[in-house]
């Protein structure tokens, strides 16, 4: 157990090669309740072998993984069911219904009183009348918020998002980046990465850059104040470029 | 690696010492065998072919359960290399067993049990190298390679038990005791059972080196395009 | 008892998946029609020893069916990558490759069923009373086939050349379960008890168990990145 109560992820030295190629060389990070995290870095840089760690997806070469109390190397299988992942795509059955969708995950976490938290979820997410609708038909936004209610239906301790806006237009984008606040808003943690430094900086609490492997900047975004991000970002990651 | 190369090189003359060796014993001390001729020459070689195939597929299946375990790329590395082997030694046990049967039982293949298994382990292993050309993340050709020689080796038996009732009448041809071997062969049979054994070592030895050395290469590529 | 609910909601998620869009089955089932058919041409009708060559039709049409089917079972996972939603999950990787097994199981077993009510109107052969032994010979066959098809289909499901390589390597792999279950289907054909063949019998009930366990212990390894 943590001592920290507060602690959702603590990462310690977590790198990852694949076989020669090292894609993090050692990220140190520590994530707490409440938290929302932006993660940039141009493309390369290692952000989705992170999500990947993170999600349990990859497996690190070294370092410490920490999730919500479960050490990454003891029981896993609980360990995933702390994290709620949101990619790019979204690992949803174009011929399945809304509905069909979220209770197959559903039964996949072993959830209880499945129905009334499927509907639940469907109406809280504006999709209560395409629950009988298959997901193909769906709109890129309606997908996107069937995405965020697959990942979110077993309560997750963390969010984690891997570049989710990619394939959205500015307009679904921004629906998108607003629902993100307002789950914030109700105590979600949130961790996410992107390229885009359009993107995301109003709602989030702290920023990273992730270049080369390593986190070259994290700071709280109120540390921040008034100073020009974008030229920070481009400092270092120029800088991780030579 | 100075002493790995003299050890190299020592276990190489020796390999051509023993191959000579058995060379000599099977064309010029054994004798001409009255019913078959010169063909039962073939017996002191496809016999050594057929023991490294089945033995090169088994170290791929070792190689495959070890990188499961370990994740050390180095026993994909022999395992790939054994398969290679493997699949050389085993198509020259299918055209040393056709010369055979051309002359024993005047067809070019007979669906012998021991043949026909090594057939169809020739297809699997070829499957296996040509898969390991489509795939390009070195991790995921590894397992992936591992899973196959796993899978693949574990149906050797059964394959062989399925093809032997399968053909039933099909006399056994092959043993020790049917062929009525003279003291000579045996002995002959035995050194080229050995020095064919020295060869596959030798063999797996460098093509393993090889492809540390191509792992290394890769390395190197990798490091140097980081500084650019 | 959690895992198999588990293993069953994927089973269940794949059935319905195919009772929305209909196409994977009915594929499978033409498929092995057709290459019933083709083969009859490709013997002289009425031909002496045509019981020797029927079990040999019906098992390549099941194989190639059955190909068919494997090859496309991973293609909804990959659409959207479900496939790592489903690697998110809280449960051990095996649950999908047991899952993903059974529901091919299901596709064929149907797919053979229909073939083989056919196969009997085609051949002119009342296959009433031989149900029984077809049944043994079908459910002990199929899933040797679909155990090791599946952990192969999954692997080859996002490699260069899947549509080549699925069928090189696996058609070697099952030939005992070709074999043994061609000469089971002849007896049975011949309506001959099945006592005299309880051999190839435990032969593919060796075949499934082995190969089941196999794919069990390392499918976690073929759909990790």
């Amino acid at each position: 157990m943590d001592k920290d109560e507060n602690v959702i992820i603590r990462a310690e030295g977590l790198a990852k090669s694949f076989g020669h190629t090292r894609a993090l060389k050692g990220i140190d990070l520590t994530v707490r309740s409440g938290d929302f995290w932006l993660i940039f870095g141009p493309n390369g840089a290692g952000k989705s072998t992170l999500i990947g760690i993170l999600a349990t997806l990859l497996k690190q070469t070294k370092g410490k993984l920490t999730i919500d109390g479960i050490h990454s190397g003891n029981d896993i299988v609980e360990l995933r069911r702390k994290i709620g992942v949101i990619s790019h795509q979204t690992f949803l059955y174009g011929d399945l219904t809304a509905y069909e969708n979220l209770s197959f995950y559903g039964r996949l976490y072993g959830i209880d009183n499945l129905k009334t938290k499927v509907t639940g979820m469907l109406a809280e997410m504006g999709l209560a009348d395409w629950a009988d609708e298959r997901v193909r038909n769906f709109s890129r936004g309606m997908q996107q918020r069937l995405t965020i209610a697959r990942a979110l239906l077993h309560g997750p301790s963390i969010l984690l998002l891997d570049e989710p806006g990619t394939g959205l237009d500015q307009h679904a984008m921004r629906h998108f980046y607003h629902l993100l606040g307002d789950l914030h808003s109700q105590k979600q943690t949130i961790l996410m990465t992107s390229h885009n430094l359009t993107i995301g900086l109003e709602r989030c609490t702290h920023l990273a850059i992730l270049a080369g492997g390593r986190i070259v900047f994290s700071a709280q975004k109120s540390e921040l104040d008034g100073k020009n991000f974008e030229e920070i970002y481009f400092y270092y990651t120029e800088k991780e470029r030579k | 690696m100075k002493k790995m190369d003299i050890a190299v090189f020592v276990l190489g003359i020796l390999t051509f010492l023993a191959i000579s060796l058995s060379l000599y014993m099977a064309f010029i001390y054994t004798p001409l065998e009255k019913t078959m001729g010169a063909v039962q020459k073939i017996f002191y070689f496809h016999l050594p072919l057929a023991w490294i195939g089945f033995l090169a597929f088994f170290i791929v299946f070792l190689g495959g359960v070890l990188y499961l375990i370990t994740g050390s790329i180095k026993w994909d590395n022999l395992a790939y290399s054994s398969a290679e082997i493997g699949v050389v030694f085993s198509t020259l046990v299918l055209i040393t067993g056709s010369i055979w049967a051309k002359r024993a039982w005047n067809t070019w293949w007979t669906w012998d049990p021991r043949l026909t298994t090594m057939l169809i382990l020739w297809m699997i292993y070829v499957g296996y190298i040509m898969m390991r050309n489509a795939v390009d993340n070195i991790e995921r050709r590894a397992k992936i390679s591992a899973v196959i020689g796993i899978a693949g080796f574990v149906d050797v038996p059964i394959v062989f038990m399925a093809i032997r009732w399968w053909r039933t009448m099909h006399p056994l041809l092959i043993t020790s005791k049917g062929m009525g071997l003279a003291p000579s062969m045996l002995t002959a049979l035995f050194v080229s059972l050995a020095s064919f054994t020295l060869l596959y070592v030798y063999l797996l030895l460098i093509r393993v080196r090889l492809g540390t050395a191509m792992n290394i290469a890769e390395e190197i590529k990798i490091r140097l395009s980081d500084k650019l | 008892m959690k895992y198999f609910k588990k293993v069953l909601a994927i089973t269940v998620k794949d059935l319905l998946l195919e009772a929305h869009t209909k196409e994977l089955t009915p594929a499978m089932l033409i498929f092995s029609l057709i290459v019933i058919v083709i083969f009859n041409f490709s013997f002289e009708p009425g031909m002496q020893n045509s019981d020797i060559i029927t079990p040999g039709i019906l098992w390549i049409a099941f194989v190639f069916a059955g190909m068919l089917g494997l090859a496309r079972s991973f293609a909804e996972e990959h659409e959207q990558e479900a496939i790592r939603g489903l690697m998110l999950a809280p449960v051990d990787h095996s649950a999908i490759y047991l899952g993903k097994t059974l529901s091919n199981l299901v596709f064929l077993f149907c797919v053979e069923i229909i073939s083989v009510l056919a196969f009997g109107i085609f051949f002119n052969i009342n296959i009433f009373p031989i149900l029984p032994g077809l049944a043994v010979v079908l459910g002990l066959a199929t899933p040797g086939f679909v155990a090791v098809g599946t952990l192969y289909a999954a692997m080859a499901s996002n490699i260069r050349l899947r549509e080549i390589l699925l069928p090189v390597l696996l058609f070697p792999i099952i030939v005992p379960v070709l074999i043994a279950a061609v000469k089971i289907t002849g007896v049975v054909l011949k309506g001959q008890p099945l006592s005299g063949v309880s051999g190839w019998l435990n032969l593919l009930a060796a075949y499934d168990g082995i190969f089941i366990i196999v794919g069990v212990l390392t499918f976690e390894y073929v759909i990790e990145e």
